[in-house]
């Protein structure tokens, strides 16, 4: 048996005992096999000794039984890596940040505690994917929807915390929480907002209470485990449309971002947009790249190619919801912002009244309208698994071109050829902001995930030259993505390793989480 | 282990075939189509956006929803349930019993000849 760094294996015996005992023999997982099951499945160390593998998982049913297995974590100095349904895929799945911690498995809380489809929010436990909740609110018949990533098998409070995106107006789910119950680190239960009052009436409806606002500490981080999490959900609209702008130079993508911007803050256009480029497209088709690579067909061209063959350099479908006769006008007054770009183009879309029946002839993605689905990996289908490398870089369409151009660097000092960069153009999956998607294939081959890491390295290093950060990493790379928010001299960092050594003195959460290390695994830093 | 993936990507291109025995009692299937329902039709299942149905049939597998054959074996499903294979992860007992596994198993090899 695995043993965790620094635990002698009598200790971890006797801890595993005790974890046993607290949740029953059948919820601790200590055989090969068992713990097989919580290794990353699209692992980037593949074959190698650096792939993260952990000693054993317990799996808790309540909050009492997750704070006695903090409790011995404790008294045995155990680390603990917490899932919530473990399907944080591309970013590590259920794997450790440390080889040797323990998996807290919370799938076993999947309780939905309250859905309301008056003031329209959930409180939910971490076990609880999108798909339970999905399924709960059809056959109770509520008139809300949940806002689904595009993978819909992670849970609500897992892709919250990690500040996951999804596609409907409830886009920014870290946006959405309102009210957490956290097991400290000492094994204390703490309510947050309104929570915090004994018997309020309110915790799933005003997000801050009273003082300091506690709750992004415990997102992305090691401080806490969170057991039970309110989200707020959308009122099933009464309509949906979506249409699609089209605009045919290079250069029109600096007003067609503009003119997004604008309709997006306005909350005008209300679903995530992407970016797409139909004349990117058809260079990658002709073996060339989605960033700017030297002998590309260069934009004169592409522009050429586009007069000839009625191609445009740049679209976007938009989505909007609510009232229908409202959407009807969301999407004429988007026509006319737009229209102020010379050569500009519509398409009309789709439209739903709600509730509807979709058919299988409905191309429509299911989770912009909040139906979860895996359809995602019809997409990703050949492949092993991926790693996504996903900075934030600013609306606009300056910085998309900054932003291909130092890819493009990236990808040819590194010598990656075109057919393997798999990224698409920008997305606004939150609001004032894009972000890049770069789906790294993992393979079993170890050079070759070698050989990506190095260009993912890179890339990392590259965005923080440029003023671009990760909006979240593989557990790979948190070391080298905390590293690169370093402003006065790690200050962050350091201000979350102060919060670390005075909540969890004994290092037991999570460590290395976002590259937040105990005191005891702290390494010097360069 | 450590190559088990691999070696599954090996044999799902392979064959997925082999003759059942037993004929498991109804109760058992009807536990295992709740079961796969739940936690397999999102992927594997009949209509559009099933990426599992989508993967196996682009790999000639016929038919290519789970659900329509009638050459699996139990070992063989427990394998991929719980090693994953491509792009499905593996899922934990916290997620399929090993009691869940058994009656997707019977589900699965219902329509077996024997």
């Amino acid at each position: 048996m695995r043993v965790p760094p620094g635990v002698s294996p009598g200790d971890f015996a006797a801890a595993i005992k005790q974890f046993e005992a607290a949740v029953g023999k059948e919820w601790v997982f200590t055989s090969d096999d068992d713990v097989e099951l919580y290794r990353d499945s699209y692992s980037p160390f593949w074959h190698e000794e650096e792939d993260r593998v952990p000693s054993a998982a317990v799996a808790p049913d309540g909050v009492e039984q997750a704070q006695a297995i903090v409790k011995i974590a404790n008294a045995y100095k155990i680390p603990l890596w917490t899932i919530s349904t473990g399907r944080n895929l591309a970013y590590g799945g259920s794997s450790p940040a440390l080889s040797g911690s323990v998996i807290l498995d919370l799938k076993r809380m999947n309780r939905i505690l309250e859905v309301s489809d008056k003031n329209h929010y959930a409180l939910v436990e971490p076990g609880v994917s999108y798909f339970d909740l999905y399924r709960y609110i059809q056959e109770h018949k509520l008139k809300v929807w949940i806002d689904p990533p595009d993978p819909g098998w992670g849970s609500p409070v897992g892709n919250s915390l990690e500040r996951g995106g999804g596609r409907g107006p409830l886009h920014d789910h870290f946006a959405t929480v309102c009210g957490m119950e956290v097991v400290l680190p000492n094994g204390e239960v703490m309510r947050t907002g309104m929570g915090a009052l004994p018997g309020s009436k309110t915790w799933q409806q005003y997000k801050y209470g009273f003082g300091p606002y506690v709750d992004g500490l415990f997102s992305q981080s090691n401080f806490g485990i969170v057991t039970k999490m309110g989200v707020w959900l959308l009122p099933e609209p009464e309509a949906y449309r979506d249409g699609t702008v089209m605009v045919a130079r290079h250069d029109d993508l600096v007003p067609f971002v503009e003119t997004l911007a604008y309709l997006y803050n306005s909350q005008i256009v209300q679903g995530t947009a992407a970016l797409d480029s139909p004349l990117l497209t058809y260079r990658v088709s002709k073996g060339g790249g989605v960033v700017d690579l030297p002998g590309d067909i260069s934009v004169a061209e592409l522009e050429r190619i586009g007069r000839e063959q009625n191609i445009p350099y740049w679209s976007s479908e938009l989505h909007f919801y609510g009232p229908a006769k409202v959407v009807d006008l969301q999407w004429e007054f988007t026509k006319e912002r737009f229209s102020a770009i010379p050569g500009v183009t519509f398409k009309e879309g789709r439209s739903y009244r709600f509730p509807v029946e979709l058919k299988d002839s409905d191309d429509v993605l299911r989770q912009a309208l909040g139906i979860p689905n895996l359809s995602v990996f019809g997409f990703l289908g050949k492949t092993l698994g991926h790693m996504d490398f996903s900075p934030i870089v600013p609306l606009s369409g300056e910085a998309v071109f900054e932003a291909l151009k130092v890819f493009g660097e990236v990808y040819h000092e590194m010598g990656v050829p075109p057919q393997n960069q798999f990224i698409s153009l920008p997305w606004a999956f939150f609001p004032r902001a894009f972000v890049f998607l770069f789906g790294f294939q993992i393979m079993h081959d170890v050079e070759a995930n070698k050989r990506n890491r190095e260009v993912f390295r890179r890339l990392i290093e590259a965005c923080a030259e440029h003023g671009w950060g990760e909006y979240r990493t593989h557990v790979a790379y948190m070391d080298d993505v905390a590293n690169v928010y370093s402003y006065n001299n790690h200050a962050m960092l350091r201000l979350h390793e102060t919060v670390k050594d005075a909540l969890d003195p004994n290092g037991i959460l999570s460590p290395g989480k976002s590259g937040i290390w105990p005191k005891r695994l702290r390494k010097a830093r360069a | 282990m450590k190559n088990a993936r691999a070696f599954l990507l090996l044999l799902c291109g392979v064959t997925l075939a082999a003759p059942a025995f037993a004929a498991p009692d109804e109760s058992q299937i009807d536990r295992g189509h709740r079961v796969y329902d739940k936690w397999c039709f999102p992927c594997h299942g009949t209509g559009v956006g099933k990426p599992g149905t989508e993967s196996l049939a682009a790999r000639g597998q016929k038919p290519a929803v789970l659900e329509e054959r009638t050459d699996l074996t139990a070992p063989l499903i427990k394998i991929f349930v719980r090693h994953g294979v491509l792009f499905m992860p593996t899922f934990r007992k916290t997620e399929i019993s090993d009691a869940d596994l058994d009656a997707i198993a019977a589900y699965l090899t219902r329509n077996n000849k024997h």
